[in-house]
């Protein structure tokens, strides 16, 4: 138990009133970072480095200035769901997988639970994976060190074989929109030659296609389209705008509570690999999708669509931190900078941090706990406002969005290049949606198509080009084996019903 | 893509399927003419650069040529109508001035593009009195100005404007 | 009163004075200076951007602010060919690492540091020759010995984890095999951290990393470094871990394995700047380099500190560019239709 007591002190440290405080201003600015598309929590974090620096000279200060810039990250992960809800546009990678149901939750009035539900199903994900890493760190920043490229494309295969099953899109129209995804995240540098691919000699194209261009496209700007053959509106208007609707999505929540547990494994599991938070959220989706009874509605507005991959994406988010300070592997861009901080105010993480650091990392722990919490109260006291959101006019609400869209494309690699791609990504979307494609798999695909390539071959590199390395280790085996499993379930499934009827 | 056709009368269903089944047998083409440039082959050790791609665009190509072909066939007894004409016209009137927006944030940079643009809309889409109008298309400009430049230290493009104003 | 008038009068004078000695003094940036780093967040290049701009900011060196701006794609060719586009602008400045020549030659995106302005060399990065402490290997002549006798079956060839695919780390690794007649499977990661976990998980048999890269895992016990890839050895005497400093691993070249390499870590400009502007940066690049925390991170990161600007840069860049073309050349990385 000298977990708990080093946690306790940890406590102590996070609970002066000065870094209270800055959780608070942390989990404020990292909503707003994560409500714009054009501020990536790298970008935030980033931004306010230098300000810690100076910060971390002071003693006990590397403890205040990693509140600070984990309780951005926490907020950011918070935020990222709510344009997903309100407008159909993911502020953050991670909360594409929520518009699927929580935008028609929106649209049906039902926006105020849809955020609820997000915001809480976040803080259980991200209480999960924080009271794994009190526990289990030794533990587990030895398993991921099991993970090799076959291990990690068993990891993406997983992903991809989770999500897409029997859809109930015409079989063509989903390969197509799959296989654009996969085209499009092979334009820019192959990783494993170094050769350019698909690029023309067009220097706008060396960088690729961005995740956040295309789905800020395809899924924003398209939504604003297909609003606009309804008249000038939005949908969803009536939504409640009391405190009464979060007691009453609290009644309901609890209900999902097997919804809860896969996707915090799942998200914990992605998180520590790292795979990262937006494969998390997709896998998570697709799981709860299979095996929930309500599957087929999925996509319509169900509470558990926007359950399952805000639980797993926040898990993943928190998780992610664990290989960050172990091993020094960051799991996203954000953790990347975090980590840049960390060699910057003179710590080194590895695996001596935890030995000769611990001030700061149960200092860091107890802010993850209370950072969560504050960020939890931040958003759900702002429900009714966010909510509020969607009874301004669409004259007035829809130029903005197009302007907040585009800031977010042109951030992405500071080239109005984006912007016009976005537009164009704007039309492909409508026409798509209106003609039945489905735009998921393509946008997995553009997630996760080059670091599946990527390795497949090196993968390929190390058995000298034998398949059988996919098999070759219980571990990559049984990932392999599930991720197959989970392809053919459907078949599967389809046959034994039949068995049975007959 | 073939909106330009849907001028005059609404665009038939059939239509645009046959145009995005072309689109994706275009963009196949192209990724397969650009993958066997780069080998497309299995080389001793793994796939070559284009050897992904390659079957991509193969596999996009089969996906046009089925979905084409199902749409011709389809053609028969759908005769719906993908947009009817007054909607595709409110489609444009956001689409062109996004458009036009774009092209001006360059030579005007971002702000006063923005302003210009939530302004437009709001007047001609809205019928909102100017001085709302200004408030909310001039607020919105400064509030983000002060939370990328000033807070953030995200330089957005900036013009004349802001030149003329010492604020870049 | 009148005095008092007076006073103000002079102090005013001597403002004005002041303001137009600075002025005729020097020039100064005039709007936020965009620090371009042409590679990802989290890396080596990236961290040192971040520290400098951390420095520039803490100790208020520049009246204008300073953003850093990533700009990776292309294996950095993104950033580099906007520096390229923005003649004459001072308000950008790029650091480099080895992509500065590698990138154009492997992929063939057109772009040369002559199309830039050196401006400072900040410092060199060392190369470590890694194996994970589990292995039996204690010099690197057992370790080429192992490989040697490994190297005739390809699948049981050592396997080389690095970053990128055509950059410094697979030079490198290609220089070994010229140099000692053995071969490895060279297996491209995105970055650092992860090419070091690689290894300490038991994916790679050896890496090549920047002692940043694997430090951590050094003094941890996962890893053993074998030899530097600098002609000198490391000045750094300080212990790292129990019983071994920077400075107790020996260099390549005494071990008998004549390969060395050191990356860069240089400021350029655009070209088409005045010398004037050029100094500023020079002169606030010096005040950076002479603060505590600089000093601290070159420590941490076993940094070869030699630092040129000028004539002498553009020089040493010059002979790097002509040993890269070289090198790459011998490797067979140049692109085709170059």
């Amino acid at each position: 138990m000298e977990e708990i007591q080093s946690l306790m002190q940890g406590f102590a440290i996070a609970l002066s009133p000065k870094n209270v405080l800055l959780m608070f201003a942390g989990v404020i600015l990292g909503v707003i970072i994560g409500v714009l598309p054009g501020l990536g929590g790298a970008n935030g974090v980033a931004i306010l480095l230098p300000l810690t620096f100076s910060m971390a000279q002071s003693p006990g200060g590397t403890t205040s200035a990693i509140i600070l810039l984990s309780c951005i990250y926490w907020g950011a992960l918070f935020g990222g769901a709510i344009t997903s809800i309100l407008f159909n546009i993911p502020g953050e990678p991670w909360s594409v997988a929520t518009t699927f149901d929580g935008y028609p939750l929106a649209q049906k009035g039902r926006a105020g639970e849809a955020l609820t539900a997000a915001f809480t199903s976040s803080f259980i994900g991200a209480l999960v994976a924080v009271i794994m890493i009190t526990f289990l760190s030794p533990v587990i920043a030895r398993f991921a060190l099991e993970f090799g490229p076959p291990e990690f494309f068993a990891v993406y295969l997983l992903t991809f074989c989770a999500f897409v099953g029997m859809s109930k899109e015409p079989p063509f129209k989903t390969i197509a929109a799959m296989m654009l995804g996969f085209a499009l995240a092979a334009v820019g540098t192959d990783p494993v030659t170094g050769t350019l691919r698909l690029t023309f000699g067009q220097t706008h194209l060396l960088s690729g296609f961005d995740f956040l261009v295309a789905v800020i496209g395809l899924f924003g700007i398209g939504e604003i389209l297909l609003t606009l053959e309804e008249g000038l509106e939005f949908r969803g208007t009536k939504a409640k705008m009391n405190m009464r609707v979060v007691l009453d999505t609290w009644k309901e929540l609890p209900r999902y509570w097997l919804t809860s547990i896969r996707s915090s494994a799942v998200g914990c599991f992605m998180g520590i690999v790292p795979g990262g938070a937006t494969p998390a959220s997709f896998m998570s989706y697709g799981v709860a999708r299979r095996f929930s009874k309500d599957g087929d509605r999925f996509g319509t507005g169900m509470v558990e669509g926007v359950v399952a991959p805000e639980t797993a994406a926040h898990a993943a988010g928190t998780s992610a931190l664990l290989p960050m300070l172990t091993l020094g592997v960051p799991g996203s861009p954000t953790a990347a900078v975090l980590l840049g901080g960390l060699l910057i105010w003179g710590l080194q993480p590895g695996p001596l941090l935890f030995v000769e650091q611990k001030d700061f990392v149960w200092g860091l722990i107890a802010s993850m706990y209370l950072g969560n919490i504050a960020g939890l109260i931040v958003v759900l006291t702002c429900v009714p406002l966010f909510a509020a959101i969607l009874r301004i006019p669409f004259a007035v609400v829809a130029p903005v969005i197009m302007v907040i869209c585009a800031i977010g494309a042109y951030t992405v690699h500071n080239s109005i290049f984006d912007v016009w791609m976005m537009i164009v990504f704007g039309v492909i979307g409508y026409v798509f949606k209106k003609l039945n494609y489905p735009l998921a798999p393509l946008v997995l695909a553009i997630v996760l198509g080059d670091r599946a390539e990527a390795s497949f071959r090196q993968a390929m590199l190390v058995s000298q080009g034998e398949m059988s390395i996919f098999f070759s280790t219980p571990l990559v085996g049984g990932l392999t084996g599930l991720a197959l499993f989970l392809l053919l379930w459907p078949v599967v499934s389809a046959g034994l019903a039949r068995m049975k009827r007959a | 893509m073939t909106e330009e056709t849907g001028a005059k009368a609404a665009i038939k269903t059939r239509t645009m399927e046959i145009a995005a089944a072309v689109f994706i047998l275009i963009c196949g083409a192209i990724v397969i003419y650009d993958s066997a440039r780069l080998g497309a082959k299995w080389g001793e050790d793994g796939p070559e650069a284009g050897y992904f791609p390659f079957y991509i665009g193969a596999i996009l190509c089969i996906a046009g040529v089925v979905n084409m072909v199902t749409a011709f066939v389809a053609a028969r007894r759908d005769d719906s109508n993908f947009v009817e004409l007054r909607a595709l016209k409110l489609v444009f009137s956001v689409l062109i001035p996004t458009a036009v927006y774009t092209a001006l944030i360059s030579p005007l940079g971002l702000y006063l593009a923005s302003t210009i643009f939530i302004a437009f809309f709001m007047r001609w889409l809205g019928k909102y009195e100017w001085w709302l109008v200004a408030l909310v298309s001039i607020g919105n400009s400064v509030v983000f100005f002060v939370i990328f430049e000033v807070w953030f230290k995200i330089p957005l493009p900036k013009g004349p404007l802001e030149a003329a104003l010492g604020l870049n | 009163m009148n005095t008092k008038l007076v006073k103000c009068v002079r102090v005013a004078i001597g403002v004005v004075a002041l303001a137009v000695a600075g002025m005729a003094q020097a020039w100064e940036p005039t709007k936020t200076v965009e620090f371009i780093v042409p590679a990802g967040t989290g890396g080596g290049a990236d961290q040192m951007a971040r520290i400098v701009q951390s420095i520039v900011a803490k100790h208020n060196l520049m009246k204008q602010s300073m953003v850093v701006v990533n700009k990776g794609g292309g294996a950095g060719a993104e950033g580099f060919l906007d520096l390229k586009g923005a003649k004459g602008d001072p308000h950008k400045i790029i650091i480099t690492l080895s992509n500065l020549f590698t990138t154009p030659l492997a992929t063939g995106v057109p772009f040369n540091w002559r199309d830039l302005t050196p401006v400072q060399m900040m410092a060199l990065d060392q190369f470590v020759l890694w194996v994970n402490a589990e292995t039996p290997y204690k010099t690197s002549k057992d370790f080429i010995n192992a490989a040697k006798a490994r190297s005739g079956d390809q699948l049981k060839r050592f396997k080389m984890a690095g970053t990128g695919s055509k950059q410094e780390d697979q030079i490198i690794t290609v220089a070994i095999e010229q140099q000692t007649g053995i071969k490895f499977t060279y297996i491209p990661f995105k970055g650092g951290g992860d090419v070091a976990v690689q290894l300490v998980g038991k994916h790679a048999d050896s890496t090549v990393n920047n002692p940043i890269e694997a430090v951590a895992q050094w003094r941890a016990g996962k890893l053993r470094p074998l030899c530097v890839f600098d002609p000198k050895r490391i000045p750094y005497k300080a212990k790292v871990t129990d019983t071994m400093a920077w400075s107790d691993i020996p260099t390549c070249k005494e071990q008998g394995l004549d390969v060395d390499y050191l990356m860069l870590r240089g400021i350029f400009m655009a070209s088409g700047v005045s010398p004037d502007q050029v100094q500023y940066y020079i002169d606030l690049l010096k005040k950076v380099r002479e603060t505590p925390e600089w000093k601290d991170f070159m420590e941490k990161g076993a940094f070869n500190q030699t630092a040129l600007a000028g004539k002498e840069y553009a020089d040493w860049v010059a002979k790097e560019e002509a040993r890269h073309v070289m090198l790459m050349k011998a490797a067979g990385f140049i692109a085709s239709g170059k």
